[in-house]
C-alpha cells in the first residue's frame, strides 16, 4: 500500500528524517511511534505531499506519491483546527470539495455522518459555539468524509474525552474492518498495543525498529516469569535452571520475578518448584510497546 | 484549478458575506455624499440675507454710482456719522456704515463700520464696486471716454475668451492635482487595507491551526494565490459598487438640490443679476471659468483614468497583498508582524508623501519617472501621473514592468509561506526568512 523508501529530510541545522524505510501493508493499522521530536510529523508531512524529501521515494499503491493521491489520503494533524467563524456544514462542505468531493455527494455524506455522530442539529452551527470535544468530532468526521484509503492520525485521542475517544476508537475500528490502512502517530504507547498490526519506534531521525507488534514484542522476551504460590515459605534456590530477580509477599502469597537460565524451559521450573510450593498463578513477563520504547530511546540515549 | 476557484470563493463569500462589509459598502459612498451634500447646503443657505449700507460721502461722486446688488442695498444718508454710529451701537440697527472719505482717490481707504464680522464676500464686494467706480473716474479724469471705453469692450472680451485659454490650463492643472491626490490617496489606503486582510485571513488561519488540514488537500501556493485573488476580488467588488452608488447618490442628491433651489439655475443666469456692466463682466469672468472647470471635470477620460486605477490597484495589490502574505505566515500573531512591515511599507510611504510634493509640481520629471516605473512605487508614482497625461509607452513599460515585479514577489512569498504556515513558536528573522526560502521542496 505504501512503501517509503530511504527518505532523508534536511532542514538548515538539523537532519528531520535519516534514510527512513517503512512497509505499510494494505489494510493494516500501523503505528508510527517516536519521542516528540523524532520526525514523525516530517514524515507525515512528506507522504502527505505538504513537503518534498530532499531524497527518497514513496509509492503509493506501487506508484510513485503524485498529487493525485491526496484525495486519497485522509490526514488529521496533530495541531488541528477549523475556522472559527464558519458554519459547522459549509465548512465540512469546503473540506470536502477541496479533497475533491462532488457538492451533492459531500452533501450526503456529510448528512450521514451527521446522524451517525448524533450532531444533526449543528449545521448550522458555527465552530466557536461548540465545546473542544465537539469540534474534534467534526475534525474527524472532517477528516474522513472523502473515505480515504490511507488514514493519518496524528495523536488522534489528544483532547478526546474518554466518551469520545470511545466513539472515535470504534469508527476508527469500523474503517479498519472496511479495508482502510491506517496509519496511527502517537507517543502515547497505551492505544498501540491495542490497535496497532506493525510498529515502526523513529528516534533521532532514525527508525530504529519496525515489524509486527507480536514479533517484536517476542523479540523482546528475555525468558522471565511470574509466579505465585500460596505460603510464605522460600523456595530453595538452585542456579542453574533460575535467578530470583525480585521476590513479593502479602499476608498469604509470594510472588517471585524469575529468570529463567538459557538453555533451560518453565517446565523444568515448575517441576523443580511443584513439591515444594502451591503454585497458584503462572505468568511470562513479555515486555510492553511502551517499555521497549523506553529501553530502546534510553539506550541510544546513553550512546 | 478548481481547487483554488473553492478557495477564492469560500475567501470572497466569508468577507462579503459579513456585515461590517456591507456597512463599509453602503455607508463610506454615503458619507461621502452626506459631506458633500452639506458643503453644498451650507454654501447655498449661508448666503447673506439683504444688508443695508449706509452711505457718507463726503467725497460726492461715490454713492449714487453704488448699484445695489442681491444682498447689499446701498442708502445714503445724510445723518452725523456719530448719530449713526450710536445707533449701531445701540443694537437700533445691523446695517452697515460705509464712510468715504473726501479725497478717497488719493487715501485709497474707506471705512466700514459693522456690529459684527461681515463675511469676506461682502468686504470684497464692496472692495471691487468702489475700486470700479474709482477706475471710471480716474479714466474719466485722464479724459478717457467712458462711452469710447464701453465701445472697446467686445474687444476686451474677445482678449478675456484668449485669456481663458490659459485659464483653461490653469483650471486643468488644478483638476489633474484633485485626481492626482484622489487616486494616490485611495490606491494607498487600499493597497494596505486589502493587503492586511490577506495578512490577517493567514494568521487567523495559522493560529486556528486549520492551515495543516487544508495543505494536506491543497498546495500551499494554491491556497496563498486563493486568498490574495478572494480577498483581491472582495476589493475590486467594494470599488464597482463605491462608484455605482457613488454616482447613483450623486445623481440623485444633485437633482434634488437643483429642483430644490432654483436660485442656483438662476444666479448662472447673467440676465437676471441686477447690476452694472461691470458686475456683469465680473460675473461672466466668473462664470466662464466655473464652466471651465465643470467641462474640464466633465472632460476627465474617467474610463481612462478608473481603468488605470484598476490595473494599478490590481498589480500593486497582487505585489503587496504577496508580501502581506509572507508576512503573515513567519508570524504567529499580528504583533509580530511589526519588525517586517516596515520595510514593506516604506516604498509606498515614500512615493505617497513625494506625490503631495515633487511628484505633483514635476509630474514628468526624472524622480517622477523612476517612481512610476519601480513595480515597489508604480502603483502610486505612476497614478500621480496619470492626470497630467503619460506617453504610451513609458505607461506600457510601467505595467510591463508591475506584472514581473509580483511574479517575482509572488514567487518569492510562496516560497517563504510554505515553510512559514508551519512553523510555531519560532521567531522568525530575515535569516530564517532566507533560509526558508531556500529550503528544497
Amino acid at each position: 500500500m505504501l512503501s517509503i523508501n530511504n527518505i532523508v529530510k534536511q532542514y538548515a541545522d538539523h537532519r528531520a528524517l535519516d534514510d527512513v524505510s517503512i512497509q505499510i501493508e494494505k489494510g493494516t493499522i500501523f503505528g508510527l511511534l517516536g519521542p516528540n521530536g523524532a520526525g514523525k510529523t516530517s514524515l507525515i508531512r512528506i507522504i502527505t505531499q505538504i513537503t518534498a524529501p530532499d531524497s527518497g521515494y514513496i509509492l503509493f499503491n506501487d506508484v510513485p506519491l503524485q498529487p493525485e493521491h491526496i484525495t486519497k489520503i485522509g490526514y488529521l494533524p496533530e495541531e488541528r483546527g477549523l475556522y472559527k467563524k464558519m458554519q459547522i456544514g459549509d465548512q465540512l462542505l469546503y473540506l470536502a470539495q477541496l479533497k475533491g468531493l462532488p457538492k451533492e455527494e459531500a452533501k450526503k455524506r456529510i448528512k450521514h455522518w451527521f446522524e451517525k455522530m448524533e450532531m444533526q442539529s449543528w449545521w448550522n452551527k458555527k465552530v466557536e459555539d461548540l465545546s473542544k470535544g465537539m469540534q474534534q468530532k467534526v475534525q474527524f468526521v472532517a477528516t474522513i468524509l472523502h473515505q480515504p484509503e490511507l488514514l493519518i492520525l496524528d495523536e488522534p485521542f489528544s483532547g478526546f474525552d474518554p466518551v469520545n475517544a470511545e466513539i472515535i476508537k470504534n469508527e476508527i475500528l469500523e474503517l479498519h474492518n472496511n479495508g482502510t490502512t491506517i496509519i496511527f502517530s502517537t507517543h502515547r504507547m497505551e492505544s498501540v498495543e491495542e490497535l496497532c498490526d506493525n510498529i515502526a519506534l523513529i528516534h533521532k531521525s532514525r527508525k530504529i525498529l519496525d515489524g509486527p507488534v507480536t514479533d517484536i514484542k517476542n523479540s523482546y522476551r528475555e525468558n522471565k516469569y511470574r509466579v505465585s504460590y500460596i505460603g510464605l515459605r522460600s523456595i530453595d534456590p538452585n542456579e542453574t535452571l533460575f535467578t530470583v530477580e525480585k521476590q513479593l509477599s502479602d499476608d498469604y502469597t509470594t510472588t517471585l520475578y524469575l529468570k529463567i537460565a538459557d538453555g533451560k524451559t518453565i517446565n523444568q521450573t515448575l517441576s523443580y518448584l511443584i513439591p515444594q510450593v502451591e503454585i497458584q498463578h503462572v505468568e511470562e513477563i513479555i515486555p510492553t510497546i511502551h517499555e521497549i520504547f523506553i529501553k530502546e530511546v534510553t539506550s541510544i540515549n546513553a550512546n | 484549478m478548481n481547487k483554488i476557484i473553492l478557495i477564492i470563493r469560500r475567501e470572497y463569500l466569508s468577507r462579503v458575506k459579513k456585515k461590517s462589509f456591507l456597512v463599509t459598502t453602503f455607508l463610506v459612498p454615503f458619507l461621502f455624499i452626506a459631506m458633500y451634500a452639506l458643503i453644498f447646503y451650507v454654501a447655498l443657505n449661508n448666503q447673506e440675507p439683504l444688508t443695508t449700507v449706509y452711505v457718507v460721502d463726503q467725497s460726492g461722486f461715490v454713492e449714487n454710482k453704488l448699484e445695489d446688488t442681491e444682498h447689499l442695498l446701498f442708502l445714503k444718508t445724510d445723518e452725523s456719522v456719530d448719530i449713526l454710529k450710536k445707533k449701531m451701537e445701540r443694537g437700533e440697527t445691523s446695517s452697515l456704515l460705509l464712510i468715504i472719505p473726501k479725497e478717497v482717490a488719493k487715501l485709497q481707504t474707506v471705512e466700514l463700520y459693522d456690529t459684527e464680522k461681515k463675511g469676506i464676500a461682502t468686504i470684497n464686494t464692496i472692495e471691487t464696486k468702489l475700486n470700479d467706480i474709482l477706475k471710471a473716474k480716474a479714466l474719466a479724469d485722464a479724459g478717457i471716454d467712458v462711452t469710447i471705453l464701453n465701445t472697446i469692450k467686445p474687444a476686451v472680451s474677445i482678449k478675456s475668451k484668449e485669456l481663458t485659454i490659459d485659464g483653461e490650463k490653469d483650471s486643468h492643472v488644478g483638476t489633474a492635482i484633485g485626481i492626482s491626490f484622489g487616486l494616490s490617496i485611495l490606491i494607498y489606503i487600499s493597497l494596505f487595507l486589502y493587503g492586511n486582510q490577506v495578512m490577517r485571513g493567514i494568521i487567523e488561519e495559522k493560529s486556528n491551526r486549520i492551515i495543516e488540514v487544508v495543505i494536506s488537500s491543497v498546495k500551499p501556493f494554491q491556497l496563498m494565490m486563493g486568498k490574495i485573488i478572494g480577498v483581491g476580488l472582495v476589493g475590486v467588488t467594494q470599488f464597482i459598487l463605491w462608484i455605482i452608488l457613488s454616482a447613483g447618490f450623486m445623481t440623485a442628491t444633485s437633482a434634488i438640490m437643483i429642483n430644490s433651489n432654483p436660485e442656483i439655475h438662476n444666479s448662472f443666469d447673467d440676465k437676471k443679476i441686477p447690476g452694472a456692466e461691470v458686475t456683469k463682466q465680473n460675473n461672466q469672468e466668473q462664470q466662464s471659468r466655473v464652466d471651465t472647470i465643470i467641462q474640464e471635470v466633465k472632460a476627465i477620460d474617467y474610463p481612462y483614468v478608473l481603468g488605470c486605477f484598476l490595473i494599478y490597484f490590481i498589480g500593486g495589490y497582487l505585489l503587496y497583498s504577496a508580501l502581506f502574505a509572507m508576512v503573515g505566515s513567519a508570524v504567529d500573531s499580528e504583533t509580530e508582524t511589526q519588525q517586517f512591515m516596515l520595510p514593506i511599507i516604506m516604498p509606498l510611504l515614500f512615493t505617497y508623501m513625494l506625490s503631495f510634493s515633487v511628484l505633483i509640481n514635476n509630474p514628468h520629471g526624472s524622480l517622477a519617472f523612476w517612481l512610476s516605473m519601480i513595480p515597489f512605487t508604480s502603483p502610486i508614482g505612476m497614478l500621480v501621473r496619470i492626470p497630467f497625461g503619460v506617453p504610451i509607452w513609458q505607461l506600457l513599460l510601467s505595467i510591463t514592468l508591475l506584472i514581473i515585479g509580483f511574479l517575482l514577489t509572488t514567487y518569492v512569498a510562496a516560497r517563504i509561506y510554505r515553510i512559514g504556515i508551519l512553523m510555531y513558536g519560532k521567531k522568525a528573522s530575515y535569516k530564517e526568512l532566507f533560509k526558508w526560502f531556500r529550503y528544497k521542496g
